[in-house]
């Protein structure tokens, strides 16, 4: 604890060099933690998603439903959560899914509503069913607005991540509040700056991965609502 | 499950509600202050904290937005607030402020809660004034209005469903972010969650969380009603798609 008058900076590479470990283990278990979320939630979005875009009667339930849920704060849903998995990595995992599942099932919805009618007509011309249609036309033209839901997914949980800090289990979220606790500044700077880095590059690595998934963009420069011209079946497998 | 029945038990004990010592108390220095075992003191804090923090966002943001959107530049620097904020945890904030001359407790939980408050409001008010049809601004000119009337008279009623939908989101973001304000030793209905963890009172735990998401929905629901009717009909569709 840092008195009166003692140096206490916001940023000094001398707390870096004792605790680069600690620092280090927060910061992957942080980076973990997001990237399992996600994928966990992805993994559920896109049948969700794609059962929502089949039945109109369960749209609004589910996105009603989805809708109530995302007004849910995340300090009180840990809360509701907190009895019965438990302290720690559990009920944060739990939270963040269900989160990145709200806006992934969201934007997965409105990209399959926002195919081109003739690209589907095409399709179905040509004997597709509805699952192949599903997989290697609907999907793929989608891509674009699931990619935009996995951006906003994937930087808001990095975020969401610290408020685990009230079940123990923040990642760098723990080393800011420590670092209040004891008042020492350059940590709770070092986390903060942390997790926008972290953020930045898990963004970037999306789009990079949206580019190479979606290469008919570039050429067309098609709008979010991914009026693409040609369905890529590669790409259809990889999402 | 003992848990579930704790929480009932809790949430049905007047003492709960009305605080063992009342519901308010003064401070040291004579300040009104919300006795912290009280769920209507915590909610009336926690309400008061949120609109505190709304109204100080709104003060800068719409004037802002409403210049901005009326020269129409700098729709790139609101995209990159926006998003700026989204990456930012509103916990790394409240530490740094905690750790810097702001401090802990409810002020600074308010300034931290009205930067988190100013994106959305700042965003649809300029994308509201920003997205009126030019030949209409057009027309407005053409009869001679000012500047100042064209923005006012013209774009700003055109924009009116856009700025409630963000003021609806920021509010809603606000009132969700308030429970932080525990861990940094301000109030609001999180300082229930927050007791309820360090004591090892799950049934508390549970019933502050129930209370905070009651409170959320409600909010959002009186919002959602206040925007349904600032919004003219026709405009109704196109206002809850943007929102």
């Amino acid at each position: 604890m840092y008195g009166r008058g003692v140096d206490n900076p916001w940023l000094s590479l001398d707390y870096l060099r004792r605790n680069g470990a600690e620092v280090w283990d927060q910061l992957v278990i942080h980076a973990t933690l997001t990237l399992e979320a996600v994928l966990i939630a992805v993994v559920i979005a896109l049948p969700l998603a794609a059962l929502v875009h089949r039945s109109p009667r369960l749209s609004g339930t589910i996105m009603g439903l989805t809708g109530v849920l995302y007004t849910i704060p995340s300090f009180a849903l840990f809360a509701l959560l907190a009895p019965f998995t438990g302290i720690g990595r559990t009920t944060v995992l739990v939270g963040l899914v269900a989160y990145a599942l709200l806006v992934l099932v969201r934007n997965t919805v409105v990209g399959l509503a926002g195919v081109d009618p003739d690209v589907v007509d095409a399709a179905r011309g040509l004997g597709y069913t509805r699952t192949r249609m599903l997989v290697a036309v609907e999907l793929p033209n989608a891509l674009p607005s699931i990619i935009a839901g996995l951006r906003i997914a994937t930087v808001s949980t990095v975020a969401l991540v610290t408020v685990g800090v009230v079940v123990g289990y923040g990642g760098l979220g723990q080393l800011m509040f420590r670092g209040m606790q004891s008042n020492y500044r350059a940590q709770i700077t070092t986390s903060a700056l942390l997790c926008l880095a972290l953020a930045l590059v898990l963004d970037l690595a999306i789009v990079a991965l949206g580019r190479r998934l979606t290469p008919w963009t570039r050429e067309r420069r098609a709008r979010r609502g991914g009026r693409a011209a040609r369905p890529a079946g590669a790409a259809g497998a990889a999402a | 499950m003992s848990t579930v029945g704790d929480a009932w038990t809790y949430l049905t004990t007047p003492e709960s509600w009305v605080g063992a010592n009342g519901m308010f108390a003064r401070g040291f220095d004579g300040s009104l202050r919300f006795q912290q075992d009280s769920i209507l003191a915590l909610a009336i804090e926690h309400v008061y904290m949120s609109f505190a923090a709304v109204a100080i966002a709104a003060a800068v943001a719409l004037p802002l937005g409403l210049w901005l959107g009326h020269v129409r530049r700098g729709g790139g620097v609101t995209t990159v607030l926006s998003n700026l904020s989204r990456a930012l945890p509103t916990l790394a904030l409240l530490t740094l402020f905690a750790a810097s001359a702001i401090g802990f407790g409810d002020r600074a939980v308010i300034i931290a809660a009205a930067i988190f408050a100013f994106p959305p409001i700042l965003t649809n008010t300029f994308t509201g004034m920003a997205g009126v049809d030019a030949d209409v601004r057009e027309a407005a000119f053409g009869q001679g209005m000012t500047r100042l009337q064209v923005a006012l008279r013209v774009e700003l009623p055109l924009a009116v469903p856009l700025i409630a939908a963000g003021l609806r989101t920021s509010t809603t973001q606000t009132v969700a972010t308030v429970p932080l304000a525990a861990l940094v030793a301000g109030g609001g209905l999180g300082v229930i969650i927050n007791t309820g963890l360090a004591t090892q009172r799950y049934g508390q735990v549970l019933a502050g969380g129930i209370l905070v998401a009651a409170l959320c929905l409600a909010v959002d629901w009186v919002l959602a009603r206040v925007q349904r009717s600032v919004t003219p009909a026709p405009l109704r569709r196109a206002a809850v798609v943007a929102a």
